[in-house]
């Protein structure tokens, strides 16, 4: 279970790590030494035939983890939020937080004995910046001006615009290091805890410890297989029998007969990923703030939590902030369900039999058709119409999500505040095409960029709990839940404090874990 | 025998012309379907730049015709392509997954077809009694459950409950031919109780059809037992829809399995195909429909030769007057 308490702490770490200093702290804390030796299989839920290890193309969760067995980023993110120094071995910024010099980890080598230096880092990044780039992090990287080696150890980062929030973003998905010149990727060369031995797409993959691993105290396993299996039952009976010893996603009505037996442990860890109905703010009937205001009103929160969420998850308030983030903020009132004050400020928007149409698939999240139809019935009450629009689950991201005014949309947690403001709720985003509510509000946009210049923790919050307040109350998205993520672990295998970036350990269950 | 030759040549050549035909409907058809690989495999982050960058570099902003053409012209050299998603080799994706599924359909045959034509020949023997009664109850319900229900059955008493054999069928791991063989069990039962029922009461309708005929009447007058009427002479003469039942079955057991394949994680070419549609992934696509549709030509193909050869009368046609 994830530590609540954490805030102080991480608070204090993160704006410690801004300054570099994190790697004096301790890395966590672990009721056991590790033990070496075994193999961990892992079930894995989220998967795609199509996947290879090219780091531009990030697909699926086997991807992630599997990435994360072979290479390492700049920086780790740990439990709770926590910037762990990685092949990054600390990092500085200048005063206008405009210069991030990056001191590399010296003795470093790759799995094919090549040594890790600058011009990896500078290789690996521009896959995701360099002209004609196909990858999903290059909005991510728009900000960097230029990179340059200082020497074989020292990376200098020129942003165009301040962003104290940069070194968070070296930790993101697809910014692995990969040997400069690398271009046959499925390899899985990297300077990882484990070598690639098998990587079928869509089938398994099979690793094996790099005996020469530069970090300390982990990836314990001997060899780690990961098996692809998308029937949630098949998981379950494939853990129940021993076939495996850990599984994502797992069905949440299962939960309670899993944990029958005593041979499983069920991880459920709050997480950053949240569930929504985004309006577009510049199409009509909702560019009246009155119409979303009842749109917001009229979803019961608790009801969907409870009934499609099976209770693995808590309630959302119309912003994009859970407290597994550092500054999230609590003084913002809980919207509650409350069909006659819907009903007011339709009569307000002067659209009393307002009727609209939601577009949904079960892509963007399992039971979302089935949140929708609540939905529909919750909104009823408040006079409004909603006519459910079943859409095909191919294809829904790009010809549904984004597109209609009114959809279902998913986000997993994104590395810190300023990404997820900046990519999905600013003008920026709708150049990058991710901002789903089109909002363009000046205030936000200007709040965003302070914050970017903003050092001192205390008044970053301050800037921070405005955003979460303008996307509240002013935004398109009805963010009504906030998911946990559940893994089901054999209670053979033991690991330290979770983290609740994804699934399994933050994708790194292989190196993070061992068998007691 | 030239008779045979002849019908082979002919299916055959018409076999080619219909597998170029489902290459072209396939194609299309992917095409049709909105959204494209770029986009299916950007998913959530495909924005336009990403998107455009991606087909540029799989060549997906060439004209549809064009593309065709050239998997076309690949084809004639005996090359499948490369599947676009992963830039792997289609032949070698392929397969592996081609190897598995026929594993897999051959045990599941195994079972299936002596145990419908035996349990089709006694309920014509026993026909009207107990036993004909039983099987044909038992088998109907066999194929009104569906696959992925029989599958959790067997799962839940066989590998749960009593813990005798493997719940997901995880292959390719280097094991033995008989280590395979037992973690492809419980698959093949899966299979097997789906298609027992056809063949069963193919087989008995057959046979019952030809117990009707006047020489049958004969040769009960003649004294001859029960269970030699039905084997030696009505038998022979039902034998030509028993055979196409049991290769329809068979190409069945080849093409419809992915329901099985998914609860048993076995690694098969029909989840490569459900797959790939969702990515767009068209050269994947068209490599295993070209597949599933030669195994439809061939075993038609061959239940016809072998109708032929049952039948005396089809193998010497009348000649004309």
């Amino acid at each position: 279970m994830q530590d609540h308490c954490g805030i102080n702490r991480r608070g204090l770490l993160l704006g410690a790590s801004a300054l570099g200093l994190a790697s004096s702290l301790p890395l966590r804390a672990s009721a056991q030494t590790p033990r070496k030796g075994g193999t961990l299989r892992i079930g894995m839920a989220d998967f795609s035939t199509s996947e290879t290890l090219d780091p531009t193309l990030m697909d699926s969760q086997f991807q992630q983890n599997l990435h994360w067995q072979l290479r390492n980023n700049l920086i780790e993110v740990g439990p709770g939020g926590v910037l762990i120094p990685e092949l990054a071995e600390s990092w500085e910024g200048s005063k206008d937080a405009k210069t991030w010099t990056f001191r590399l980890r010296k003795g470093v080598t790759f799995h094919n004995g090549k040594p890790f230096t600058a011009d990896d880092v500078i290789y690996s990044f521009n896959l995701h910046l360099k002209e004609g780039s196909k990858s999903q992090a290059r909005p991510l990287l728009a900000q960097v001006e230029s990179m340059k080696a200082d020497g074989p150890e020292v990376v200098v980062f020129e942003l165009k615009d301040a962003n104290v929030g940069f070194p968070a973003i070296t930790s993101a998905v697809g910014l692995y290091i990969v040997p400069n010149g690398e271009t046959d990727f499925d390899k899985g060369i990297g300077t990882g805890g484990y070598i690639l031995e098998h990587f079928q797409p869509g089938v398994r993959s099979v690793v094996r410890r790099n005996p020469n691993y530069w970090k300390a105290g982990r990836a314990h396993f001997d060899t780690v297989e990961m098996i692809c299996m998308k029937d949630a039952t098949a998981r379950a009976n494939a853990l129940l029998t021993g076939q495996i010893d850990a599984y994502n996603s797992v069905d949440a009505k299962t939960v309670s007969l899993l944990q029958r037996g005593n041979a499983i442990r069920i991880n459920r860890v709050k997480s950053k990923a949240h569930f929504a109905f985004p309006m577009m703010v510049n199409q009509a009937p909702f560019t009246s703030n009155d119409v979303r205001l009842a749109m917001k009103l009229a979803i019961d929160r608790e009801d969907i939590v409870k009934r499609v969420l099976s209770g693995f998850g808590s309630v959302g308030n119309d912003h994009p902030l859970s407290p597994a983030y550092q500054m999230y903020s609590a003084d913002i009132p809980q919207r509650a369900y409350d069909p006659d004050k819907a009903k007011f400020h339709l009569k307000k928007a002067g659209a009393s039999d307002l009727r609209v149409q939601l577009h949904v698939s079960d892509t963007p999240f399992t039971g979302a058709t089935d949140a929708a139809v609540l939905y529909k019935a919750h909104a009823a009450k408040a006079g409004i119409t909603i006519d459910v629009v079943k859409e095909p689950e191919d294809g829904y991201w790009s010809s549904v999500w984004s597109k209609k005014p009114f959809c279902a949309t998913r986000w997993s947690g994104r590395v810190n505040e300023d990404v997820i403001f900046s990519l999905v709720y600013s003008a920026d985003g709708i150049k990058a095409g991710w901002n789903e509510t089109r909002l363009n509000d000046d205030r936000v946009n200007r709040l965003v960029a302070d914050a970017r210049r903003e050092f001192d923790t205390e008044k970053r919050r301050a800037l921070y709990g405005e955003l979460q307040r303008i996307v509240h109350d002013d935004g398109g998205s009805n963010i009504f839940a906030f998911s946990d993520f559940i893994d089901a672990v054999s209670n053979k295998v033991t690991h330290g404090e979770l983290s609740g970036e994804y699934m399994l350990d933050g994708s790194r269950a292989a190196e993070r874990w061992w068998f007691a | 025998m030239h008779v045979v030759l002849s019908i082979s040549a002919k299916r055959l050549a018409l076999g080619l012309a219909t597998l170029l035909a489902i290459s072209l409907i396939v194609f299309f058809s992917v095409e049709l379907l909105p959204g494209d690989l770029a986009e299916a495999v950007l998913g959530q982050g495909a924005t336009p730049e990403a998107v455009a960058a991606l087909r540029h570099e799989l060549g997906l902003d060439r004209p549809a015709a064009v593309r065709y053409m050239a998997w076309v012209l690949d084809l004639l050299h005996g090359d499948l392509g490369r599947s676009l998603a992963t830039g792997r080799s289609v032949a070698e994706l392929v397969a592996d997954r081609l190897g598995n599924t026929v594993v897999l359909a051959l045990a599941a045959a195994a079972i299936a077809m002596p145990l419908g034509v035996g349990l089709g020949i006694l309920s014509t023997v026993y026909r009207g009694r107990a036993f004909d009664r039983v099987a044909s109850t038992a088998s109907l319900a066999g194929i009104s459950f569906p696959e992925f229900f029989t599958a959790y059955m067997l799962v839940a008493i066989f590998s749960v409950k009593l813990g005798w054999l493997p719940a997901v069928a995880l292959v390719g791991t280097g094991e033995s031919w008989l280590q395979r063989l037992v973690v492809l069990t419980l698959p093949a039962l899966t299979l097997a109780l789906a298609v027992v029922a056809y063949v069963l009461r193919m087989t008995r309708a057959a046979i019952v059809g030809v117990m009707a005929a006047p020489y049958i009447e004969m040769a009960q007058l003649k004294g001859i037992s029960p269970v030699s009427i039905v084997i030696r002479h009505a038998l022979p003469n039902a034998l030509s829809p028993i055979i196409n039942v049991v290769i329809l079955n068979l190409a069945y057991l080849v093409v419809g399995v992915v329901v099985v394949e998914v609860v048993f994680v076995y690694p098969g070419l029909g989840q490569l195909l459900v797959d790939s549609v969702s990515k767009r992934d068209i050269p994947v696509v068209q490599a295993c429909c070209i597949i599933f549709a030669a195994t439809y030509v061939l075993l038609n193909l061959l239940a016809d030769v072998l109708s032929v050869l049952s039948n005396p009368r089809l193998k010497r046609p009348r000649q004309q007057v």
